[in-house]
């Protein structure tokens, strides 16, 4: 038989047992709509963590650190496998050759020292970091309040909201006022004495000297994500300057003093830890590879992202069980579906055997109509699943604005999903039909037309 | 001059069933000839075995043992499909219960062997009209079975076998199911679409005196087993 008359045939059964095929198909659907459901929140979820990570602008940087420096200070420390290079010094040197790696946006080095701010005569402790220019545009700050840093080396803060909070119960109102910034400079000592080994307390040889320093600084803006995020080692900086402020400050850093301890010290400035900021989160592996190379350790957050990935792979999974199970129970309702209506259907089967249809016919038209059923619940289902993702977004949103906390995304139902929905839902229909439709096609005719 | 073959050559056709651990002979070493264009009336009472041997010959079942030539060929030796096609192209059939689907207007009824036949969309409109013109019911081509009486039902399912302009037409107790005076229409325009068109018909019934009247030749059977064939006495009744 032709397809199209294949088709008609079939969609003509389908309509007269409307009812029962109706219900099957809205079993179909319900399935699906689990399906969907399910899986939607997993991909919102997905999103919602990875735009969160995008926008802490982690995810197309490098951090670069000497390969000398501490273990076991709160970072995941990268195995060397490269030992024959040997460790180089993280200074202006190594930054410029840095820079001139291909598909390198920009290196800046991380400063961040922990300090002490005083605002209205009250100390408080916390974490200063330096933000480049380019910062302003990676997403962070978008919805702060107030405004970004008016030039690279303003007198300027911006605080997180945690901090802010701790400043003040009206964070708001923080905008437009004044903190100082107290913090230790650290100044070379121009020459050592002479030739004396022994030591005085206190002197550290050819070293530097700490001397304490106080700056003022006019808050700007308050941002409620958090810029300077995670790695670092040192927590999470709450007060952020600009870069080319935090470089002139001069403030003693954590290496400064894993040096001295190592009697490494020179004249020279050398950084904890470089930014390096590639063009594209594709390029960052062969970056580090590269990078490790020169003589350095490099780590970034691509690692990181890569067990996200496994850990959604695994939720997806897992969701997507879930919702199938749903659709497993819709199968079995195909087969019994179909089973009656061949019970229903045997003497016109009979019939239509007696007037030239092959067994394959009779087969093809059962399984047809499992296939519209499939495609049919398919297409509701998606349509289901969407609006059930929908309404839980919409139940967390009210939620969560009870809590005065912003709406997310939390269901997405993007297209590929739909695509797989329905491919999933045919795909099952016709091996749910596969038992009936063989069946069928075996009917005896000279029974099939005996019964009554 | 050489004899024209037969329409139908039957040749030691068995069709035994297994019942349990007895064997039925439903159909025991038939041999019949039936010639073109002839109208040929099998008679028995229930459970002689002429409806199996009916079905043989319209390939819905297979013998046992023995050969059915029909054209020719072998349905004994056919494939499925090959069968398929042969009940799509080359025979009619019509039943006692008429077996048309309900749920289908006359015309679509009609129209399913032509759509089993892949025949022309273009084409199905005339031959469902010419079909209908030949039982004479064109002006109820909109209607269901249901709506219809038994001997147009009887007529419409005449009109489906003959769609596919077949060369034999199988009658399986056309008249059972109707009074004597529609019965006697039926077999009437049997007879006619016999002498128009040529067709071999062969018709199973128990009403030995419709089948006097209207077939040309009578066979008897009787416990699955051929008893004897003898010319129709073409009593008139005039």
């Amino acid at each position: 038989m032709k397809a199209r008359d294949l088709t008609d045939l079939a969609l003509r059964n389908l309509r007269e047992a409307i009812l029962r095929n109706a219900l099957t198909t809205l079993g179909v659907a319900v399935g699906v709509a689990s399906l969907v459901a399910m899986l939607s929140l997993g991909v919102g979820l997905q999103q919602l963590a990875s735009k969160r990570l995008s926008q802490s602008g982690l995810f197309d940087t490098i951090f670069v650190t000497p390969k000398n420096s501490f273990r076991g200070m709160g970072r995941p420390q990268p195995r060397e496998t490269d030992s024959e290079k040997p460790p180089r010094q993280l200074d202006e040197d190594a930054r410029k050759e840095l820079e001139k790696l291909p598909n390198v946006i920009e290196v800046y080095p991380q400063i961040r020292f922990f300090t002490e701010v005083r605002f209205n005569n009250k100390p408080y402790a916390t974490v200063v970091a330096g933000m480049p220019d380019s910062s302003r545009n990676s997403g962070a700050f978008d919805g702060m309040q107030g405004n970004f840093f008016s030039s690279t080396s303003a007198n300027e803060a911006i605080l997180q909201i945690e901090f802010a909070k701790d400043l003040s119960d009206k964070p708001p109102s923080l905008v437009g006022q004044e903190l100082t910034l107290r913090y230790a400079e650290r100044q070379a000592i121009p020459t050592a004495g002479s030739g004396d080994s022994s030591t005085a307390p206190g002197d550290l040889g050819n070293g530097f000297s700490v001397v304490p320093k106080e700056l003022k600084l006019k808050i700007i803006g308050i941002v409620e994500t958090e810029p300077a995020a995670g790695y670092g080692g040192y927590g999470n900086a709450r007060l952020l300057i600009p870069l080319q402020t935090a470089t002139t400050l001069r403030a003693a850093q954590v290496n400064d003093l894993r040096d001295i301890v190592r009697g490494e010290t020179s004249n020279k400035i050398t950084f904890s830890s470089l930014s390096v900021r590639v063009k594209s989160p594709t390029q960052v592996e062969s970056l580090e590879a590269s990078i490790k190379n020169l003589g350095f350790n490099a780590f970034s957050l691509l690692d990181a992202s890569k067990s996200l990935r496994t850990f959604f792979s695994v939720f997806d999974l897992l969701l997507g069980i879930f919702g199938s199970l749903a659709l497993a129970v819709a199968t079995l309702g195909i087969v019994n579906t179909l089973v009656m209506a061949i019970l229903e259907r045997r003497r016109e089967i009979g019939v239509l055997k007696a007037l030239g249809a092959a067994d394959s016919d009779v087969q093809q038209l059962f399984f047809v109509e499992a296939g519209v059923m499939g495609f049919l619940g398919g297409i509701s289902g998606v349509t289901l699943g969407w609006i059930l993702g929908r309404a839980i977004s919409f139940g967390t949103n009210l939620y969560l604005k009870r809590q005065s906390l912003d709406p997310i995304e939390l269901s997405s139902v993007p297209w590929w999903l739909v695509l797989l929905a329905l491919f999933f839902a045919v795909l099952v229909s016709l091996s749910a039909g596969l038992y009936p439709a063989s069946r069928a096609a075996k009917l005896n005719p000279v029974d099939a037309l005996r019964y009554e | 001059m050489a004899e024209p073959q037969p329409a139908v050559q039957l040749d030691r056709v068995s069709r035994h069933y297994l019942m349990g651990e007895t064997s039925v002979r439903a159909v025991d070493e038939v041999s019949l000839t039936v010639g073109r264009g002839e109208f040929l009336a099998l008679l028995g009472s229930s459970g002689s075995g002429k409806s199996t041997l009916l079905n043989l010959m319209a390939g819905l079942d297979r013998p046992t043992a023995g050969s059915i030539l029909v054209n020719g060929s072998n349905l004994a030796s056919l494939s499925s499909l090959d069968l398929a096609r042969y009940r799509r192209n080359t025979v009619g059939m019509i039943f006692q219960s008429f077996n048309l689907l309900p749920r289908m207007t006359l015309e679509e009824n009609i129209e399913l062997p032509l759509r089993l036949a892949e025949v022309d969309r273009s084409d199905r409109s005339s031959r469902v009209r010419e079909a209908l013109e030949r039982v004479r019911l064109t002006h109820r081509i909109g209607h269901r079975p249901a709506e219809l009486s038994g001997g147009e039902q009887q007529r419409v399912a005449i009109a489906r076998a003959l769609v596919n302009r077949p060369k034999l037409l199988l009658a399986d107790e056309p008249t059972g199911n109707l009074d004597s005076s529609t019965g006697e229409t039926i077999l009437g325009l049997l007879r006619d679409l016999q002498s128009q068109l040529g067709m071999t018909i062969v018709m199973v019934t128990h009403e030995r005196a419709l089948a006097e009247r209207f077939a040309d030749r009578l066979a008897s059977m009787g416990d699955g087993r051929l008893l004897g064939t003898s010319p129709a006495m073409k009593v008139t009744g005039e």
